[in-house]
């Protein structure tokens, strides 16, 4: 798949090239009928409220960031913007879309990573910005109902003040919306500690292609009737129905907070590391992250005001973090851990932040290397899974494949736009096994891409590994699918998906290796 | 080497300087304050060192690394807990640590502390005194010049430079002024308060850390220093800023354009 075409400074929204003229491949479905003014009439009778209906005939403008994603990778020919603001509209509309053969896909906060969230052709958005209610509050137990549209920063603002937060934490959290987390199932810095959303979610309102709402489980802990379909739609990605509410059991907040970040020169050391964190932080244990040195080149870089957290070089970072409800307790067990990691040489420095500024300032080190990546140059970026212990061995085959290429480390007479691989950085979230793999170049070509893919996904296919961790599929990476899941396996989710959509309106040509 | 006169050493070598940093813990910068029952809620609140304080501690240590003081010490007054924020302090590089303990909900105010401060430099007798310019829990601002006046000491407040001239024995600071950029001189011993742009703090590294935990912390009592720590001011009351009203709520980001474009003539 193309690299993300990125550089630092503004690009107005005509150079991002139509996903349908990009990937000629992904051919528009006869069975789905273009949009009629009849249809834009009667959906405007669905959400006449301000706001409800935005048309590309009225404002081109207004339209135009639904079409276009948060990488600008991809941009799609939507004419028609729908945001419902009750489950009821929701409901409506796609009775119509079903009955009329509309493709619409579901849109939240649009900040995925795969092209999922945006049209291909001119499928309708259906966001659910408008959907941003919290329904209620259950403080005994935790469990926050709540509309899909919510964003997550605010529901974790929100719970704060009532000592709770949200199972969940991700770089997205200011623009992403909760109904677009459950659907992609996000993981992200805590689920190391909370679990995934398949845990954390106790029940959603859904809304099916045909219009029909369905309340799938109840807001309880422990429900043990039927099969639990929920689990279905999360990670659905919008390919069987629209969440429109979702119920989700949140954790006190913690009253204790450390973050300390360490430098370690190997990969086995990390991996030493993690396992002695498992046993002396045990459940005050909140996130175990890892990146290497090319990382932290690339943010003191690239990041106005990044700091490094201290002199020694190391090979690599490691950023841990502990929350639990008594500062003493946990600042003993910290600093026992971190004592026994510098006596047996695990560790060769590092750093505990003081106060809740050095906290923030260190996980911003973390969780700006997406965004120093991108201002390096083009981004290939690979979101994978495997063993903890086989990760940085990927990055590494990488670099030794992509070095025998004669693209990295480019040739020293290369000319100034000659396509140059200039980064093989390797980050993530060690402790789930989940590998970010970024390579930066100085623009796309055939070349760089044949060199890169499919030979990444062999490899994590040879690690026994899954091609996309946390990010999804969507557009980006369903036609590779089959090196994480067999033929058989994909014949059953294909039935499943004509079962809850058999006109196929939901979210067309994603997902599925052949939807294009 | 030391010129003996009557009761009083004068230091003549720059490596024999000892710098006191009184040091505050409050409630964390980062942490929204709330009123509660007429009090600032700091129940499971995060506290950390004072900001400015950590902008001292790291000035001190710096001489230290320079050569131009011999010791650091960091000193604190407050219960119990205060004693993190003596550990942080010997983490970023002090050599060892006083802590002034006073029981659990004790006001402590700013003159009261100062008086604390002149009873042990009179004991110790540092050359230099280096404190936060404020706290951030009261902003009060007092302190430095305060304890200034009781030793009638020089005082050099709102420091953004810290320089010393002849053989140590002066200092040379800029201070930030209203008006832009103000340099005074000062005999030591002196007072200096140290404003956000002294230097950037370190952060505490491990070896630092671990180090931290064998260097001295010495635990005395305001009896033991013979001064009344009761407050000489009263605290009438406490609340939150009034909340803003009028304005608006609009539904949507299209209203709020709307509202700019057509109502407030803005855009």
């Amino acid at each position: 798949m193309p690299a993300v075409r990125t550089a630092a400074g503004a690009r107005g929204v005509a150079s991002i090239p139509l996903t349908a003229e990009r990937m000629p491949h992904v051919r528009r479905s006869a069975d789905l009928q273009r949009l009629a003014p009849a249809d834009v009439e009667a959906l405007r009778a669905i959400v006449p409220q301000p706001g409800g209906l935005l048309s590309a005939d009225d404002d081109a403008d207004a339209v135009a960031p639904f079409n276009q994603d948060w990488m600008r990778k991809y941009r799609g020919q939507s004419r028609l913007v729908l945001r419902p603001r009750t489950t009821e509209q929701v409901s409506r509309i796609l009775a119509y879309c079903n009955q009329r053969r509309l493709a619409v896909v579901p849109q939240g906060g649009n900040t995925g990573l795969v092209g999922g969230s945006v049209p291909v052709h001119d499928e309708i958005v259906l966001s659910t910005q408008a959907l941003n209610q919290i329904r209620a509050f259950d403080e005994v137990s935790g469990i926050l109902t709540c509309e899909a549209g919510c964003v997550l920063e605010a529901l974790d603002t929100w719970l704060a003040a009532k000592g709770y937060m949200m199972p969940l934490d991700l770089g997205a959290k200011g623009s992403c919306q909760i109904g677009g987390n459950v659907a992609t199932n996000a993981g992200g810095l805590r689920l190391l500690r909370y679990g995934s959303l398949h845990g954390t979610v106790l029940s959603m309102e859904v809304v099916l292609a045909d219009g029909s709402v369905l309340e799938l489980g109840k807001p309880l802990r422990k429900d043990n009737t039927g099969y639990d379909l929920k689990q279905l739609f999360i990670g659905s990605e919008g390919t069987l129905g629209v969440i429109t509410s979702v119920s989700i059991l949140t954790p006190p907040r913690p009253k204790a907070v450390n973050v300390a970040i360490l430098g370690l020169d190997s990969y086995e050391h990390v991996v030493q590391l993690f396992r002695q964190a498992r046993a002396d932080l045990g459940e005050i244990l909140s996130a175990f992250e890892f990146f290497d040195s090319e990382c932290m080149s690339l943010v003191k870089t690239h990041i106005a005001g990044a700091r490094a957290p201290f002199e020694t070089a190391a090979r690599f970072y490691v950023l841990v973090e502990t929350s639990g409800s008594s500062k003493e307790h946990d600042d003993e067990k910290l600093a026992g851990f971190l004592e026994r990691a510098m006596e047996t040489g695990t560790v060769l420095d590092g750093t505990v932040a003081q106060d809740a500024t050095q906290v923030a300032a260190f996980w911003s080190l973390r969780e700006s290397i997406p965004e120093a990546c991108a201002k390096d140059g083009g981004n290939f970026k690979y979101d994978v899974s495997m063993p903890v212990d086989k990760i940085y061995g990927v990055v590494e085959a990488m670099r030794a494949h992509l070095g025998g290429t004669g693209l990295f480390p480019p040739p020293a007479d290369a000319g100034a736009d000659a396509e140059r691989i200039k980064r093989v950085v390797g980050f993530g979230h060690m402790g789930d096994g989940n590998l970010h793999l970024n390579i930066t170049t100085t623009g796309w070509s055939p070349r760089t891409e044949g060199a890169i893919e499919p030979h990444v996904y062999e490899l994590v296919q040879q690690a026994a590994g899954s091609v996309s961790a946390e990010h999804g599929l969507g557009l980006a990476k369903a036609p590779y699918l089959g090196y994480s899941k067999s033929a058989d396996t994909i014949a059953l989710m294909r039935r499943v998906k004509a079962v809850f959509d058999p006109n196929g309106i939901l979210n067309p040509y994603k997902y599925f290796p052949d939807a294009q | 080497m030391y010129a003996r006169r009557g009761f009083v050493l004068a230091v003549s070598s720059e490596m024999s300087l000892r710098v006191l940093v009184p040091v505050k813990r409050v409630v964390d910068y980062a942490v929204k304050i709330r009123v509660v029952g007429g009090k600032v809620d700091t129940a499971n609140v995060k506290h950390s060192m004072n900001p400015f304080d950590e902008i001292a501690v790291e000035e001190a240590v710096r001489l230290k690394e320079k050569k131009t003081a011999a010791e650091v010490i960091a000193l604190t007054v407050g219960p119990a807990k205060s004693q993190e924020t003596l550990r942080t302090a010997l983490a970023m590089g002090a050599d060892n640590a006083v802590h002034i303990e006073v029981p659990e909900g004790q006001e402590i105010q700013p003159l009261q502390v100062a008086k604390l401060l002149r009873a042990y430099v009179e004991k110790e007798k540092p050359g230099l005194v280096i404190l936060g310019k404020q706290a951030i829990d009261d902003d009060a601002g007092q302190t430095g010049q305060l304890l200034a006046g009781l030793l009638n000491w020089p005082q050099a407040t709102f420091a953004s430079k810290i320089e010393f001239a002849d053989a140590a024995k002066k200092i040379l600071v800029t201070r930030e002024i209203d008006g832009g950029l103000e340099t005074v001189e000062a005999p030591l011993p002196a007072i200096v308060t140290a404003d956000l742009r002294l230097n950037e703090p370190r952060y505490a590294t491990l070896p630092n850390i671990m180090k931290a935990k064998k260097k001295p912390l010495t635990k005395i009592t305001p009896a033991d220093l013979g001064v009344d720590i009761t407050p000489s001011i009263d605290v009438l009351s406490v609340s939150e800023p009034p909340k803003r009203v009028g304005g608006k709520k609009v539904e949507s980001v299209d209203e709020l354009v709307d509202k700019l474009k057509n109502e407030a003539g803005v855009i």
